[in-house]
């Protein structure tokens, strides 16, 4: 074996040859001197216009170089006024909204009520493609500039005007009280005249209002953000600058997190939940975001739309072992859901923790009883359907059925459906091509009991795949939005909501948490309610 | 020798577009991508019959395919999702996967073969078996696995390496996922060269060689090397193609934005214009490689003559 130990060494100089020049090459970029740090990224699924981006990871990018009208509190989620002065009405459907004087983008542009009364039709305009128009769509002449069918009859919506540079007026189709508070929202920032008059130049490089401006962006692997020292807010960065490095494995950025190489990430792959504590000690966070993981049903399909259906599920709601389920297999980075919201929406917000009640808890004997009563599982089986390419949601769906077959001695009772991709997945539950329960998760837009409730079950609405229609549900709904007091408003939601839990529309698994580890140069991190790190917040050093 | 690269080249276009047409079809059973742009939520039907119309999916498959190719012919490779045109993810990741793959070749080359020579003059030598058990394990062992385990090790347990590659990606920085990538072909190439080897040492112009008193380095270099070469060089040739378009998991693993990333996002998020690109290329690579391997016979053993 002496040639064996020969051929050996001689590969291990090759190994260490080569690590030699690697390390000597690879200068880290955190190491220039300023207070500038790096974090974790995925390439943005769209082009990062505020009215085109609808996930975290562009999301988080515009939460950094814009401010909107309204800005959500980090820790209470809470509406608070940014440029917005003040915004006045008085009935709940005509607004006026009066902006702070000083505000600017950071190419020197003034924010005046053009900025955002062209950045909202040009958001809403069907020729732009943006998929966040909808959220246009209380807006009075939203059906002209994006019509359902054929071409639209208008350029601009007939209930925004420009009073003068700092006061602009918004009619909506219908009254709705907390419109105000969803204006925190990223679709609804101002955009300078840059974005207008060089789309393509702007998409390079965005420029905004916010506390950061972007200093160099080389699209699909990093880009870099400065403090913007004229920043005229009070949210001002209390760090030099942040750099956005895109991964493609949450687990590479980990082990670059270990290895000193990036200093926060802000999604800890699930196989290190077991030894997070250990690698990071304090230096990690799991708190909860506006996230609720739901089982959505066919309503759609006459199997589960009989008079026994809605017993069905509550039976197989009770035959779900929530807490062992989040305990085993999430590691406690999900709380068993108790309700159809979010607890970061905090009690007086709409949270209401035990709505759901025994509904919720797990129970077999009941769960066995119930569905006999129903009449039995459509077809005595259930097929619960995900997308297997991401989020590992083949482990809990498993995990779910094996607590179904429990509960209802029946090894067949319950199995998994993986579809390959997300898109196809949401390709079949958006046409209802799904012929049993399905994987729905949703994460909130802005922190109202509305945002959790109405897109979902309201007849007809955006994201009720399941096609659930409910006429008292749909009162109720209509009603809290007219409520002009706000703990009415939460208490008309809440009645909804208990509808919802009487027919078992879906059943609530778990709210999700948001994670972040982080270097031993940060401190003063934390994640907002959209589970983004509040990076503004993060002090180096 | 003109002749029969005209013809080879000729020979090209219908693979060409039978390889591009399966990749176009299978991507697009793959179902609508327009409905996973939205998120968790459905896009409004307005905004999705406007994506689809803008990117022609709103036509059916085989007039998809021909205005595809028709772009292709001009260099249009079309956009993708994220509004980037894919020629412009092309120019970013084709230039890194190359690199890697340069690195990875000359491991190959360089390593394996000198251990393939190596084994091959002393068979049944202790450095023969040594280095057959080692080849051996190498094989077995998948690549995600030495490449993280590499990647624990050099990079955070010892800290001698950046355990992700930089956006630039330098040769120096490649050195790493590039052993990594090229392991288990070493392996390969040491075994053929090794064997090949063995086998020609026998052989009676080698015996002539010997026996006319030419130094023994000439004997193994002009002699033995260049005739045993042949099974290896097909095997490089194919094996440049392979290691373009299988770094998926290396590059994965250390966080390098090449060709294979763009197809791995390609193919999550259902883009047929990126996918269909990037592997039209790749179809391309494999066909000049493989053009280029029958040339290179000709060089290394006379004997052989195309007409």
């Amino acid at each position: 074996m002496r040639g064996a130990t020969h051929a050996g060494r001689a590969a291990c100089a090759v190994v260490v040859a080569l690590a030699a020049t690697a390390c000597g090459g690879g200068g880290g970029s955190t190491a220039d001197g300023a207070a500038v740090f790096s974090s974790s990224w995925t390439d943005p699924q769209n082009p990062l216009e505020p009215a085109n981006t609808n996930e975290v990871q562009g999301g988080k990018v515009l939460s950094m170089i814009f401010r909107g009208l309204k800005q959500y509190d980090p820790k209470t989620g809470e509406a608070k006024d940014m440029l917005a002065e003040r915004i006045e009405t008085p009935d709940s459907q005509n607004y006026t909204v009066t902006l702070k004087k000083g505000w600017t983008f950071s190419d020197g542009e003034k924010v005046t009520a053009r900025s955002f009364v062209d950045a909202w039709n040009y958001g809403a305009s069907l020729r732009n493609n943006q998929k966040n128009a909808y959220f246009f769509s209380y807006i009075q002449g939203y059906d002209k500039v994006h019509p359902a069918k054929g071409e639209q009859s208008a350029e601009t919506m007939s209930g925004l005007k420009v009073v003068d540079d700092r006061t602009f007026t918004v009619r909506l189709t219908q009254k709705f009280s907390s419109f105000p508070d969803t204006l925190g929202y990223n679709a609804f920032v101002p955009l300078p005249r840059a974005f207008f008059d060089d789309h393509a130049g702007w998409l390079a490089k965005p420029v905004g209002n916010g506390p950061y401006a972007v200093d160099a962006y080389t699209k699909g692997s990093e880009m870099r953000l400065t403090r913007w020292g004229a920043y005229p807010g009070e949210d001002a960065a209390r760090n030099d600058g942040v750099t956005l490095k895109v991964y493609t494995d949450n687990n590479t950025a980990y082990t670059d997190l270990m290895a000193g190489n990036l200093d926060l990430v802000d999604d800890v792959p699930a196989q290190q939940l077991g030894n997070v504590r250990g690698d990071l000690g304090d230096r990690y966070l799991n708190t909860p975001a506006g996230i609720i993981q739901t089982l959505a049903f066919p309503h759609y399909d006459k199997d589960w739309n009989k008079p026994g259906s809605a017993k069905v599920r509550k039976g197989l709601s009770r035959a779900i072992d929530r807490e062992q389920i989040t305990r085993t297999i999430f590691q406690g980075t999900r709380t068993p859901a108790t309700d159809w919201t979010s607890p970061v929406l905090g009690a007086q917000g709409g949270y209401k923790k035990g709505l759901c009640g025994q509904w919720c808890e797990y129970d077999a004997a009941a769960a066995k009883k119930l569905i006999k009563e129903g009449g039995g599982l459509p077809g005595g089986q259930v097929k619960i359907t995900y997308n297997a390419d991401t989020g590992s949601h083949k482990l809990w769906v498993d995990a779910v059925c094996n607590s179904i077959n429990n509960a209802l001695d029946d090894d067949r009772a319950c199995v998994g459906n993986p579809i390959g991709t997300f898109a196809d997945f949401r390709s079949k539950s958006t046409t209802q091509k799904l012929s049993g329960p399905f994987r729905a998760g949703w994460q909130m837009d802005y922190p109202l009991p509305q945002n959790f409730l109405q897109p979902l079950y309201y007849t007809n609405a955006s994201s009720n795949d399941g096609k659930w229609s409910n006429q008292e549900f749909d009162k109720l709904v209509d009603r809290a939005n007219a409520e002009t007091d706000v703990a009415k408003a939460v208490e008309t939601f809440q009645r909804a909501e208990e509808v919802v839990r009487d027919n078992m529309a879906a059943i609530p698994l778990w709210y999700q948490n948001g994670s972040a580890g982080w270097s031993e140069r940060l401190s003063n991190v934390a994640l907002n309610p959209f589970s983004v790190p509040v990076y503004d917040q993060i002090k180096v050093g | 020798m003109g002749q029969y690269v005209v013809r080879r080249l000729l020979q090209m276009v219908p693979v060409f577009i039978g390889a591009t047409l399966l990749i176009f079809l299978m991507v697009n059973v793959m179902g609508d991508p327009v409905a996973g742009l939205c998120g968790d939520r459905q896009c409004d039907p307005a905004t999705a019959a406007q994506l689809r119309k803008e990117f022609g999916l709103d036509k059916p498959v085989w007039q998809q395919y021909l205005t595809y190719m028709g772009n292709v012919f001009t260099g249009d490779f079309g956009t993708a999702f994220n509004g980037q045109e894919v020629t412009e993810l092309m120019s970013t990741a084709f230039p890194v996967t190359m690199r890697l793959t340069i690195v990875a070749i000359v491991f190959e080359v360089v390593i394996g073969i000198t251990l393939g020579v190596v084994t091959g003059l002393r068979r049944g030598h202790p450095v023969d078996s040594g280095v057959l058990l080692l080849t051996l394990v190498v094989i077995s062992v998948p690549t995600f696995v030495t490449g993280l385990l590499l990647q624990l090790l050099l990079g955070v347990e010892w800290g001698w390496i950046r355990p992700s590659v930089s956006t630039a990606a330098p040769f120096d920085e490649l050195l790493l996922p590039g052993l990594v990538l090229a392991t288990v072909s070493l392996a390969y190439v040491t075994r053929l060269t090794r064997t090949s080897i063995a086998e020609n040492r026998r052989s009676d112009y080698v015996r002539t060689a010997i026996a006319k008193g030419l130094p023994r380095h000439r004997v193994v270099t002009r002699h033995l090397l260049r005739n045993s070469l042949i099974p290896v060089v097909t095997f490089i040739g194919a094996d440049i193609g392979f290691l373009m378009g299988g770094a998926i998991v290396t590059e994965r693993i250390f966080n390098i934005h090449g060709v294979g990333y763009q197809l791995y996002q390609g193919i999550l998020r259902q883009n047929t214009q990126t996918v269909v690109g990037f592997v039209t290329v790749l179809v391309l690579v494999f066909l000049l490689c493989n053009l280029v391997v029958d040339l290179l016979y000709a060089v290394l053993d006379p004997r052989i003559r195309y007409a």
